[in-house]
């Protein structure tokens, strides 16, 4: 199933192509938005990863989502 | 003073001045040598290797660096997407101490020997250094063998020397750009306020650390300007930025850097300051790719952040490592750092 929200921008995924949410840019950012919500996360970027916390949807890390 | 070289004779001026007797390009030979044809750059990149192999040697020293507190800092940094000021999808943050002990041990297993904490602030507060003091103690507790340095902004003589009988032996503070230029990326903080924390710093023993970001709107003299400025610090080490534009800040619709710019620039740093630790750092992923981070270590860098940087996301320090070994340039001991 699709995420119904984009991480990078927060805008609903089916709204528009997100070309900008597709760059070599946001290839190197961690997501900034819960897709479950569109809530912004708080994200911690650490040497090997990143965990991101919504606050209604909880935790994610970059080791559950490769 | 130097004269002035031709846009092809300061490489002959160069090859005689930096790499037979050291002595780093005047800011008038920095800006021949980034106004040199596309054509001349190998031979560019050649001879900074040469100098940084001269000067430094093959080792190159592996870094990886950590946000204690990001977001919500209220400087207006115009690069940064950690500013309060600016519409960043990026939210505060503060790492926990078993957080930080278990970055230091992800860079500890990269066979780093350097690990940097870094907080978003104008300057630390009593709270944050007591973090930074207690992080320090779980990370050695943890039994990591590694060296740490701090970036918490500007400082006090008192916290320099509270940083110092921590054990903190590195301090990074960076210029950012030209002092010409600084006016039209920060304008909550002075480039002389910077240099006041530095020369500290400098005046306590620690190692100083100073860089910037380049492609924020600098002129290539600002660049150049902005080389010889750093050189007449003596900092130990130099990380070179290359911005990313940032959702949200002043910035976010600038142009990447051209990687032609980026290598020429790096050659240019190098040959400016040919005894300095080179850091390749932030934007380099963006800026120069795989087969571009190659060449600028081929180009006069010796020192490379790996893994991730602060808010972003840098490439898998891996790669980075076996780039190294291919290279065949040895990443620097702890052992030899003492």
């Amino acid at each position: 199933m699709t995420a119904p929200f984009c991480v990078h921008c927060g805008r609903a995924a089916d709204d528009g192509e997100h070309a900008p949410c597709r760059t070599s840019r946001t290839a190197l950012e961690p997501p900034r938005f819960c897709a479950a919500c569109a809530r912004r996360m708080v994200v911690q970027v650490t040497p090997m990863g990143w965990d991101a916390r919504c606050s209604r949807h909880g935790a994610y890390t970059s080791e559950e989502t490769g | 003073m130097t004269a002035a070289p031709g846009r092809t004779g300061v490489l002959a001026q160069a090859r005689e001045q930096v790499l037979d007797r050291g002595e780093g390009l005047s800011q008038e030979q920095v800006l021949a040598v980034l106004r040199l044809p596309d054509e001349h750059l190998p031979d560019l990149l050649a001879l900074a290797h040469e100098v940084r192999m001269r000067w430094c040697g093959p080792e190159v020293e592996v870094e990886g660096i950590v946000s204690l507190k990001t977001g919500g800092c209220p400087e207006d940094c115009h690069f940064c997407s950690q500013s309060g000021r600016f519409p960043s999808p990026v939210r505060s943050a503060w790492l926990d101490i078993p957080g930080l002990v278990k970055a230091a041990r992800q860079t500890v297993e990269t066979g780093a020997t350097e690990f940097c904490i870094v907080a978003a602030v104008r300057g630390p507060d009593s709270r944050l250094l007591s973090q930074v003091r207690e992080g320090i103690d779980a990370i050695r507790a943890d039994g990591n063998d590694i060296r740490i340095a701090c970036s918490l902004g500007m400082l006090t003589r008192e916290q320099v020397d509270e940083l110092v009988a921590m054990g903190v032996h590195r301090y990074n503070h960076n210029l950012e750009t030209a002092r010409s230029h600084f006016p039209a990326v920060v304008t909550t903080h002075s480039w002389e306020e910077r240099w006041e924390t530095l020369r500290m710093v400098a005046a306590a023993g620690m190692e100083v650390c100073c860089g910037g970001i380049i492609g924020m709107g600098e002129t290539v003299e600002q660049r150049a300007e902005f080389a010889v400025q750093l050189a007449e610090l003596r900092p130990h080490e130099v990380p070179v930025n290359f911005l990313i534009p940032q959702p949200g800040t002043p910035y976010e619709d600038f142009d990447i850097v051209e990687g032609r710019d980026a290598l020429r620039t790096v050659a240019a740093f190098r040959l400016a300051m040919p005894r300095t630790m080179l850091r390749f750092a932030g934007g380099r992923e963006l800026t120069l790719g795989d087969l571009g981070a190659e060449q600028g270590m081929l180009g006069g860098i010796n020192a490379i952040i790996v893994g991730n940087y602060l808010t972003n996301l840098g490439r898998p320090a891996r790669q980075d490592l076996d780039m190294l070994r291919d290279l065949r340039m040895p990443v620097k001991a702890l052992s030899e750092t003492l």
